[in-house]
């Protein structure tokens, strides 16, 4: 198990009801992270939509997560 | 520079910032608030973004016009927080010795920018409910 905190944006957060929390994880990707917190955000699958970010760096849904990381969920973007 | 904002953008005031004796063209975008989206009347919108990597990926933006277009200048302000209908939500604005380069290096950026930097908008509606802008879109597809 690895000490993974989660944080949540936007639409994310709302349905999570917090913007951030530290969970004992059992995953080896930034991926796995997103769906094993799915009932907190309310995705099933992490999509070409959503992105993600390890330690505040724009990552894949791919990379190796360590204990001890931060893993932020973006839900789809929309600036502009 | 690209830099977020909760105060009203001064395009005017921006694109002076892009003056260059060797710029023969400037080409600014604006996004504007409108009152209508999918078919729903729009009352305001409001936007958040991660500030920390909304500035690391818009710079790497800007980066990537400057190193496609020699002697570019390019700049880029983001709101945050609520807007009203009409009230200016994006500048971009560059300058370059010839317009071809300006038209496409604007035209490279803002659309880079919308689908790369961390910053999401809620649509408040007239009738009283509001949304998440294309976020529903991920949770369906889920």
């Amino acid at each position: 198990m690895k000490s993974i905190t989660v944080r949540y944006f936007a639409m994310f957060r709302e349905h999570a009801g917090v913007s951030e929390e530290t969970l004992a994880l059992d995953v080896a990707t930034a991926g796995d992270v997103f769906k094993a917190t799915r009932d907190r955000h309310g995705s099933t699958e992490p999509n070409g939509h959503c992105k993600v970010a390890i330690n505040d760096v724009m990552a894949q849904w791919e990379s190796p997560v360590a204990d001890g990381d931060t893993v932020l969920l973006f839900p789809p973007v929309a600036g502009g | 520079m690209l830099r977020l904002t909760d105060q009203p953008i001064d395009p005017a005031a921006l694109r002076a910032t892009l003056f260059d004796p060797g710029a023969g063209a400037y080409c600014g975008f604006e996004g504007w608030i409108r009152n209508q989206n999918e078919g729903q009347a729009v009352l305001r919108l409001e936007y958040e973004a991660y500030e920390p990597l909304a500035i690391s990926e818009g710079e790497a933006v800007l980066a990537e016009a400057r190193q496609k277009f020699p002697h570019l200048h390019a700049h880029c302000v983001h709101r945050t927080g609520l807007l009203e209908i009409g009230e200016c939500a994006v500048w971009v604005g560059v300058s370059s010795p010839h317009r071809d380069e300006a038209f496409q290096a604007c035209r490279y950026i803002i659309d880079q920018l919308k689908v790369r930097l961390p910053i999401w908008k809620k649509e408040h509606y007239v009738d009283g409910h509001s949304g998440w802008v294309n976020c529903e879109r991920c949770a369906a597809a889920g």
